[in-house]
């Protein structure tokens, strides 16, 4: 192993985001206050507990997923798709580096800052909601697993996208509608019966409430069935990572 | 020790457009020596040095680096080598030093800033250490992807174009540099578009054209090549024909029989001038001007790159 190669890149992308970080901090801090103005008080007021949760608390873990996704898909996208873009990616080509190596190093640092926005999320929530979270351990192991396949998931983006446009086509046209009609606002049990029905097809909903479920204890999916579609996806990303380097698709000619 | 540290057998590169941009090209790069490998624009020369970087992957063939596969054994064969690619790609926001301790970190070697620091001063960087990339001038940036290639302490070097766009100042240091780096063991392969420069440091040249490599020479026995010279005359009266008296000297009739050429060794101590001429005087051929020419290195590199063949 070339622990050494796969620190360098590690450092050099959390260098970048330190950058960054007064507004890399700043914009979920701000975005989870506005989300409880408006859901939690201006909206929350009028609902009704769901499944015993008060609606305030229920949305949390939706919500860190939401910019848990978006975060780890840039992060894990921008890492990758700089280097091509400016052609410093020869020197991480030409280093002795596996192609396991070079993916630590890039999605371990995008997933690193993935988790830190999402605890940033949390502790903001916490100023507005009383929480109490029933399995605190695997909330933190569920949360790592979801950044470690969306940064996959973006790393994917990254060598795919041919320009910076294409970065955000699928977080924006994908991503964030599937969280937003994957109950990360609403239990599904709330939709009628067909919608509910079409609404299990999204991938999203075991994601989240998977997640809901290691805070409350309770959600739509039964927990074990929402770590199976987490692993699924997360193996899908391994398998088309695999592919990329084993054919060189658009990072070597 | 008489093993090439670099062996290139049958490499070919073709793309699914159908290009061919390396046709089964065979190199052996002697420990040690300065190679340098000259051809025209799109003649392959980038795609070589990128399949033995590990940069583009080969359609067939085979590269050594120490007699070792370059592909079983990626590590210890990109461990070896550094590259200098011709394009100026740098994060543009990285100080010098960071974004060569960067190489060697990535690299796998060990921290060593005396070792940094030799290389920055080497290169004159060390004042612009904490200069971020984009505030560098073009020469100041090509320097600094020197000092990335050799962050790692490689000792195979491979510099594609390194003097291209390079003011006359910094070529000379960059010569002098290489050859520095060759005086402590390191092999080193440049690409170029400048003969004086091949004829300046190589110990060996190579030509490519089309993907194919045409000549691999020492540069001195190429330069005994070069070392003919041909004597022009303008003839007083146009010929018909050369006189079969003459036929010793191998002339060649030009220019509807205006101009005669005669081509010699400008080393030998017989050239075969003053008795041409007086064969010609009792011929009563006589003749307006005259004058020597030395077919240079550019000559023959025109020549080869345009279809011939050195003999």
């Amino acid at each position: 192993m070339n622990w050494r190669g796969v620190w360098a890149i590690y450092k050099f992308e959390m260098h970048r985001f330190r950058r960054t970080l007064w507004t890399g901090l700043a914009v979920p801090v701000i975005t989870t206050s506005l989300y409880f103005v408006v859901f939690g008080s201006a909206i929350g007021g009028r609902m009704t507990e769901i499944g015993g949760v008060p609606y305030g608390a229920f949305i949390v873990p939706g919500l860190m997923m939401l910019s848990l996704f978006t975060e780890s898909i840039f992060n894990g996208s921008f890492g990758i798709h700089m280097p091509r873009f400016t052609g410093t990616i020869y020197e991480i080509l030409s280093a002795p580096l596996s192609a396991f190596e070079t993916v630590l190093g890039y999605v371990g640092a995008a997933a690193t800052k993935g988790l830190t926005v999402a605890l940033v999320i949390l502790a903001t929530a916490h100023l507005f909601v009383p929480l109490t979270i029933e399995h605190p351990v695997l909330m933190l192991l569920y949360l790592a697993l979801v950044a470690l396949t969306f940064c996959m998931f973006g790393f994917i983006i990254g060598v795919w996208a041919k320009g910076f446009e294409q970065l955000q086509v699928i977080p924006l046209l994908i991503v964030t509608p599937l969280t937003f009609l994957g109950g990360a606002f609403y239990s599904i049990d709330m939709l009628p019966p067909t919608w509910r029905q079409i609404t299990l097809f999204n991938p999203v909903v075991y994601l989240i409430n998977g997640f809901r479920w290691t805070f409350f204890g309770t959600a739509d999916v039964a927990f074990g069935t929402a770590l199976v579609a987490t692993f699924a996806f997360a193996l899908a990303c391994l398998a088309g990572i695999w592919w990329i380097f084993r054919t060189g698709y658009r990072l070597k000619a | 020790m008489n093993e090439p540290i670099l062996s290139i057998r049958g490499l070919r590169k073709a793309y699914k457009s159908g290009t061919e941009a390396l046709k089964a090209v065979d190199l052996d790069i002697h420990r040690g020596e300065i190679f340098a490998l000259l051809g025209p624009n799109g003649a392959g020369k980038t795609t070589l040095i990128s399949i033995v970087c590990g940069i583009v992957t080969a359609t067939d063939g085979v590269v050594l680096v120490d007699g070792r596969n370059w592909r079983d054994d990626y590590r210890h064969a990109r461990t070896r080598i550094g590259l200098v690619p011709q394009e100026l790609t740098t994060d543009a926001f990285e100080p010098v030093l960071n974004t060569v301790s960067f190489s060697r970190e990535l690299f796998g070697k060990p921290k060593n800033s005396a070792y940094v620091e030799q290389i920055l001063r080497d290169l004159t960087l060390w004042d612009k250490r904490h200069t971020i990339m984009k505030e560098l001038s073009g020469g100041m940036k090509r320097r600094v992807m020197i000092a990335k290639a050799l962050a790692h302490e490689p000792d195979i070097l491979f510099l594609d174009e390194p003097t291209a766009g390079v003011d006359v100042e910094l070529r000379k240091d960059m010569w002098a540099l290489v050859r520095r780096l060759r005086e402590r063991g390191v092999t080193i392969i440049l690409t170029t578009h400048y003969i004086e420069e091949a004829e300046e440091m190589a110990d060996r040249v190579g030509i490519i054209r089309l993907g194919e490599l045409i000549l691999v020479e020492e540069k001195n026995a190429l330069m005994q090549k070069l070392g003919r010279k041909e004597l022009h005359l303008e003839l007083a009266e146009p010929l018909t024909a050369v006189p079969a008296v003459l036929d010793e000297w191998d002339l060649k009739l030009n220019d509807g029989g205006t101009h005669l050429t005669y081509t010699f060794d400008g080393k030998a101590e017989r050239t075969g001038i003053p008795s041409l001429l007086a064969a010609m005087r009792d011929l009563g051929i006589g003749f307006k001007d005259l004058e020597t020419k030395t077919s240079s290195l550019e000559d023959i590199f025109v020549d080869l790159i345009h279809g011939g063949r050195i003999a």
